[in-house]
């Protein structure tokens, strides 16, 4: 745990990374607003403010780039801060919904994609022999798979929605963080603290999670920092295909209708969609790089 | 390699034959007969049992309590609710007596069949007959089930998926009524035509900017790739194809927006795909250059007085290849299956359109099948970089 602490001063006393936490946390801030926001308008049996269709209201443009200044819009429609799409929905709040449905894709799928992975690369690198070669061979067989149509395939077998999304980012991606757990774990093995314990007679359970796992924790951390973008990037992909969330404001669903009226000079919500996702992957992407530098300067050469 | 083929054939398996359900209802929807759905079954063979099996479930009858059949034509005989007419086959019922009543698909003549003893007892449905009634009598089951019998015990869909993909066979699109292997073989050569300069594109421009961060390793040029590469992993790339089409081809005019006719239709879409890659290759190309350049044959080519450029291109860069080759390598498959997004958008007819239609349209053999050769190809380029390997360097050797 002081280690932990430790990193996130290091991490907040350059001003780079300060701002990505920052970005991060904001973001944060904004998905549990859009949690609250949707469990509220579901308990109540309402329609949720960021489905809100007003016909009078379509196309308003973003309150700081009206020809008329921020107060020019048309009769009853609320301020749009980022301008309204073509049902008249306020884009901003769509945004934040969009947020929230990205924390649960990149959270999720970390859920499924982490355990696993350090699950089967702690059994494979302990145990060795033919449980290391199951591992190997499943991990070879997953890798071996067209990466993004197998995400597709998944999604599709499993029926539209989120769960879809999960399935299909999780299942794939657990693959690299084992790889880089069983190397680790098969480096520790052999180490004089293991050996220690095991002389102590203690169990193979205890010596793997009790004294290894911690270990190799750096791992898991970088491993979330690196899925975490990559997830929110698939299922903007994803969703923007169809295949993934319906009825919901994801970023994809968002760009997809954004893209249908970019030609008739709406610029603004492809514009806010865009910078929405771009700022959190790309504070994601600079904080997963400074990570694995503090952490593991190893494993800096690896693509993923 | 052997083990991860039957991994891959197993996996894609599970997938689309275990969890993805019955494909008959994907393919004709919710509100399609049974029948319509058992003529479907029949014809991909998806009617047989999964792994292993004599018998298979006959789409006719759900799970019926017995108690709630009517009465039937006879005393003591109770009707079973068929669907429709059984086809010819062997059926079982788990009844001590069961009385079917065929009728000629040619003149509509009827007769009946009795089978009676310990339940389940068996009927024959013989060939150029229809089984139009069911009627079970004697010792009656809580749940009423009524199989069909497989030609034999490995008369089954793994073993029938095995069989037709050792054979080539890769069955027929549901959506387009045409061999899969045809639609492939349509869309692999427009594939190419778009992944291969990408690929080539790609690994020229990243091996140079690598080539420049890490000579000049820490200064402003290094510092700015970097920074820039990391700017260009974040874009997403949806963001990349929307905009270059909507900003370069529809607003500048530079570039044909939609279509496949010239090489002037694949410049954007080869030019996206190149820099949306860019950014992830850049860096793995500086870091690999980087793993050599601080080995000591560097400083003894240093040291004896040839030019930087000259170490590093002739004697660093050489080095690094290895890894440049291994990583490229492993993109190799992927030029065939294509890219989805740039080829839909771009309305290139390769594979990457040709899948994502099938997805959409649930077509589960061209899925299937493009994931299944997606997989092998890539184990096949995997081996054959491996054995590469031990012809470009001695030192390692095959074990």
């Amino acid at each position: 745990m002081a280690e932990q602490s430790n990193i996130l001063r290091r991490l907040w006393r350059r001003w780079d990374t300060r701002l990505c936490l920052a970005v991060i946390v904001a973001y944060c801030c904004a998905a549990l607003y859009g949690e609250a926001m949707y469990h509220s308008a579901r308990l109540a049996d309402r329609t949720a403010a960021y489905n809100q269709v007003r016909e009078g209201c379509r196309y308003v443009p973003p309150a700081f780039a009206r020809a008329g200044g921020w107060r020019a819009r048309p009769e009853g429609c609320p301020l749009y801060l980022f301008g309204s799409d073509n049902l008249g929905r306020d884009v901003g709040l769509r945004l934040v919904q969009g947020a929230r449905i990205a924390f649960h894709v990149g959270i999720m799928t970390s859920l499924i994609a982490i355990p696993l992975g350090v699950l089967l690369g702690c059994l494979g690198g302990y145990f060795g022999g033919r449980t290391d070669s199951l591992v190997v061979w499943l991990c070879a067989t997953v890798a071996s798979m067209p990466g993004l149509l197998f995400i597709l395939a998944i999604a599709m077998v499993v029926g539209q929605g989120l769960l879809g999304v999960y399935l299909g980012i999780g299942l794939t991606t657990w693959v690299g963080v084992c790889r880089n757990v069983r190397a680790e774990v098969l480096k520790h093995r052999g180490r004089a603290y293991v050996q220690a314990a095991r002389v102590l007679g203690y169990g193979h359970g205890r010596i793997l999670f009790r004294h290894i796992l911690p270990n190799v924790g750096h791992i898991v951390l970088i491993a979330f920092s690196v899925r975490f973008p990559a997830s929110v990037a698939t299922e903007v992909f994803i969703s923007f295909l169809g295949i993934g969330v319906q009825g919901e404001p994801s970023w994809g669903v968002m760009i997809n209708n954004a893209r249908l009226r970019l030609w008739q000079g709406v610029w603004w919500e492809m514009t806010f969609v865009t910078a929405a996702i771009f700022a959190l992957v790309l504070a994601f992407n600079h904080l997963a790089d400074v990570l694995r530098d503090l952490l593991d300067p190893a494993l800096r050469t690896e693509a993923e | 390699m052997l083990p991860t083929t039957f991994g891959v054939v197993a996996l894609t398996f599970l997938l689309f034959h275990v969890v993805g359900g019955s494909p008959a209802e994907v393919v004709l929807g919710k509100n399609a007969t049974a029948e319509a759905l058992a003529a479907f079954d029949a014809r991909y063979g998806y009617d047989r049992p999964l792994l292993a099996g004599r018998w298979s479930a006959v789409r006719a009858l759900g799970e019926t309590p017995a108690a709630r059949l009517e009465e039937g034509g006879a005393p003591g005989l109770r009707r079973v609710p068929l669907a429709y007419a059984l086809p010819p086959g062997v059926y079982r019922v788990n009844a001590g007596l069961a009385v079917a009543v065929l009728r000629a698909v040619a003149d509509g003549a009827e007769r009946e069949v009795r089978a009676e003893g310990r339940a389940p007892v068996s009927v024959e449905v013989p060939e150029g007959w229809r089984a139009a009634r069911l009627e079970v009598g004697g010792a009656l089951p809580d749940v009423l089930r009524l199989g069909r019998r497989n030609a034999g015990l490995w008369d089954t869909q793994f073993f029938h998926y095995c069989r037709a993909l050792a054979c080539g066979d890769l069955g027929v699109s549901s959506e387009l009524h045409q061999p899969v292997a045809r639609v492939l073989a349509e869309g692999v050569g427009p594939s190419l035509a778009l992944t291969v300069p990408i690929l080539l594109g790609g690994t020229l421009v990243g091996v140079m900017l690598g080539l420049v961060c890490a000579a000049w390793r820490g200064c402003v040029a290094d510092r700015l790739i970097l920074a820039g590469s990391t700017v260009l992993m974040s874009v997403n790339y949806v963001i990349w194809v929307l905009a270059g089409q909507y900003l370069l081809a529809f607003r500048l005019r530079l570039f044909p927006i939609w279509g496949f006719e010239s090489a002037a239709f694949l410049t954007l879409p080869v030019l996206i795909g190149i820099v949306s890659g860019l950014g992830r290759d850049v860096r793995f190309y500086r870091a690999a250059i980087l793993d050599e350049i601080y080995r000591p044959y560097v400083r003894t080519a240093r040291a004896k007085g040839l030019s930087g450029a000259r170490v590093m291109v002739r004697h660093v860069l050489r080095n690094s290849l290895i890894q440049v080759v291994t990583y490229v390598s492993l993109s190799v498959p992927f030029l065939f299956t294509g890219s989805l997004m740039l080829e839909s958008f771009f309305g290139i007819p390769g594979l990457g359109s040709v899948s994502l239609n099938a997805v959409h349209s649930s077509d589960m053999a061209v899925v299937r099948a493009v994931v299944v050769l997606g997989a092998l190809l890539y184990q096949s380029v995997n081996l054959l970089t491996d054995l590469c390997y031990a012809w470009l360097d001695p030192r390692v050797r095959l074990g």
